[in-house]
C-alpha cells in the first residue's frame, strides 16, 4: 500500500494525462465523427461512399497499429509533434467511426412513422427535423455515445505503451520499481480507471432505462 | 428514411445533388492523390515510399513465410485460444449473472462491472507480472476475461429478451428451473446473440495486437519490430502497409461473417436480430430490458 502513497503524485500526474487524452481526443472524435455521420446520411453519393469506406477501414484496424503509425511512421513523413499530441491524433481518429455509428444509428432509429406523422400534420423539413426527429434521435444517441467514451477511457491505456506517461505507463514504471508490491500498485491504477468508467457506465444505463420505457 | 423528411427531389434538387456528388468525389480523389504524391515524393537522398527498391524484399518468399508462420499464426493462435475460452466463460458468466439466488447474482455483477471497466492492457500486465505466466497466456487470459464478461452480458441480454412464456412452458412441463434454462432458453438466447458474439470476437482479434506492448510475438511485433529492425528503417513504411493490409483482411472477413450470420438468423427466425455493427447499443437495450423485466418480476406475477 505504501508504494501507492509514496508515488501518489506520480499517479495523479498519470491520471491527469489520462483525463487530458480522454477529453481532447473525445472532443476531436466527436467533431470528426459528426462530420463522418453527416456524410454517411447525406444525399450526396460520393460522400456517403467515402464515409462508409472510412468507417469500415478504421473500425477494423487495431488501435495499437493506429498508434504505432502516429508514433513511429509519422516522423518518417516529417511530422514533428510531441508524443501526447500524436497519441491524441491516433485516439481521435480511431474513435471517430464509433462516434459516427452511434450518431447514425440514433437518427436511423427514429421510426419512419414519426417523420410521416409530422409531415402529414403539415410540418416542413425544418420543423420535422427540429421538433420531431432530432429530439428523439438525441435521446437514443447519448447512451451509446457514453459507451464509446467509456471505451475511449480504456483505450487511452494503449498510449501508455507508446511513450505517453499516463496511468498505465505510471503503473508499469512503479510496478517495475516496487517488485514486492505489484498487486496493490496495479490495483491502484485499476481504481483510477474505474473512477471514470463505472460512473459513466451507471449514467449510460440510467439514461437508457429512463428513455427506453418512454417509447 | 431521409426522403420522408422532405418532398421528393425535383429536377433542380437532383441536379444539385449530382453536382455536389461530383464535386465531393473530385475533392476526395484530390485528397487521395495528394497523399499518394506526398508519399511518393523523394525523401532527401532517398526515393519515395512507393519506389520499387523499398518493396523488393517482399519478392523473397522467406519474408512472407516468416510473416505468416510467426506473425499471422501468433496472432491467430492467441485469438483462437482466447475466443474458445471467452465464449465458455461468457456462458458461465451469463448463467451466474441471471441466477435466482442473490448471493450468486450480485457478486457476479460486481466482478463483471470491475472487469468491464478496466483496460485489457492493464489486465495483461497484471497477469504477466503477478501470475508470471509468460506473455502468451497473459494475452490469452486477459482477452478471455474481458471478452468473456462482454459475451456474458450479451447472452444475459439474450436470455432476458426471450418471451417469458418460454420459461413458463418449460416449467409447466415439469422441468426444473436449471433444465428449462439450459434446454429451452439458452439455445435460443445463444442463437439470437450469435452476431453480437462474433462482433465481439472481432474486437478480441484486434486486441491481440496489444500483445505487442507486453512482449508477445504476434503480427505487429514480427513485422514492425523484428523484420523492420532486421531490414532497417528504409523498409519501415512498407512493412507498415503490409501489416495494415493483413489486419484489415482478417478483421473485415470476420466482420462480414458476423453480418452474414445476422442476416441468416433474421431469415431463419423471422425476428430482427441484433445488429453486429452496433454492439454497444444492442447490449444496452438488452440490459435495460432485462432490468425492466426484473423489476416487473419483483412486483410478482410469476
Amino acid at each position: 500500500m505504501d508504494a501507492i502513497i509514496d508515488n501518489l503524485d506520480l499517479y495523479l500526474q498519470g491520471f491527469g494525462t489520462t483525463l487530458l487524452l480522454l477529453v481532447v481526443s473525445g472532443l476531436a472524435a466527436l467533431v470528426i465523427g459528426t462530420l463522418v455521420a453527416a456524410m454517411r446520411i447525406s444525399p450526396v453519393p460520393s460522400l456517403r461512399w467515402f464515409a462508409t469506406v472510412y468507417t469500415e477501414f478504421v473500425r477494423n484496424t487495431p488501435l495499437t497499429l493506429v498508434l504505432f503509425f502516429c508514433i513511429f511512421v509519422l516522423p518518417l513523413l516529417d511530422v514533428r509533434l510531441d508524443f501526447v499530441t500524436r497519441a491524441i491524433i491516433g485516439l481521435s481518429v480511431y474513435t471517430s467511426p464509433f462516434v459516427a455509428e452511434a450518431l447514425r444509428s440514433g437518427v436511423n432509429g427514429v421510426p419512419v412513422g414519426q417523420a410521416e406523422a409530422a409531415r402529414s400534420v403539415g410540418f416542413g423539413f425544418r420543423q420535422t427535423v427540429g421538433l420531431i426527429v432530432l429530439p428523439q434521435a438525441f435521446r437514443m444517441t447519448i447512451p451509446p455515445l457514453i459507451n464509446v467514451f467509456i471505451a475511449l477511457t480504456k483505450n487511452t491505456s494503449v498510449a501508455g505503451g507508446f511513450f505517453v506517461v499516463e496511468l498505465f505507463a505510471v503503473g508499469r514504471t512503479v510496478a517495475n520499481a516496487r517488485g514486492d508490491q505489484v498487486i496493490p500498485v496495479l490495483l491502484g491504477v485499476a481504481a483510477f480507471y474505474l473512477l471514470i468508467t463505472v460512473p459513466l457506465g451507471l449514467l449510460a444505463a440510467r439514461l437508457e432505462r429512463r428513455w427506453v420505457v418512454q417509447r | 428514411m431521409t426522403n420522408v423528411l422532405f418532398d421528393a427531389p425535383g429536377p433542380v434538387a437532383r441536379r444539385n445533388s449530382l453536382i455536389a456528388s461530383i464535386a465531393g468525389g473530385i475533392a476526395i480523389l484530390g485528397g487521395l492523390a495528394w497523399v499518394f504524391f506526398t508519399l511518393n515524393a523523394p525523401r532527401g537522398e532517398l526515393p519515395g515510399y512507393f519506389d520499387p527498391s523499398r518493396w523488393d524484399i517482399f519478392a523473397d518468399p522467406t519474408v512472407w513465410r516468416y510473416i505468416f508462420v510467426a506473425g499471422v499464426w501468433g496472432t491467430l493462435r492467441a485469438a483462437l485460444t482466447a475466443a474458445v475460452f471467452a465464449v465458455a466463460l461468457g456462458i458461465v458468466f451469463s448463467l451466474l449473472r441471471s441466477a435466482q439466488t442473490a448471493w450468486i447474482r450480485i457478486p457476479t455483477a460486481i466482478v463483471l462491472e470491475f472487469v468491464r471497466g478496466m483496460p485489457v492492457l492493464l489486465m495483461m500486465l497484471f497477469i504477466l507480472l503477478v501470475l508470471n505466466t509468460g506473455s502468451f497466456w497473459a494475452v490469452v487470459a486477459a482477452l478471455t476475461l474481458y471478452n468473456g464478461a462482454l459475451i456474458g452480458e450479451a447472452l444475459r441480454a439474450g436470455l432476458a429478451s426471450l418471451p417469458r412464456g418460454q420459461r413458463e412452458a418449460g416449467l409447466s412441463l415439469g422441468m426444473r428451473p436449471m433444465q428449462s434454462k439450459m434446454l429451452i432458453e439458452f439455445p435460443q438466447a445463444f442463437r439470437q446473440m450469435l452476431p453480437i458474439i462474433i462482433a465481439q470476437l472481432v474486437v478480441l482479434l484486434k486486441d491481440t495486437s496489444l500483445g505487442y506492448i507486453v512482449g508477445y510475438v504476434e503480427l505487429l511485433r514480427v513485422n514492425m519490430n523484428q523484420l523492420a529492425s532486421f531490414y532497417g528503417n528504409y523498409y519501415l513504411f512498407s512493412f507498415f502497409i503490409v501489416t495494415l493490409v493483413l489486419y484489415l483482411a482478417m478483421n473485415l472477413a470476420l466482420s462480414w461473417f458476423a453480418r452474414w450470420v445476422a442476416k441468416r438468423t433474421a431469415r431463419r427466425t423471422g425476428q430482427k436480430p441484433p445488429n453486429p455493427d452496433e454492439e454497444n447499443e444492442e447490449l444496452l437495450k438488452g440490459v435495460a430490458k432485462a432490468n425492466a423485466e426484473a423489476r416487473q418480476m419483483g412486483q410478482g406475477s410469476v
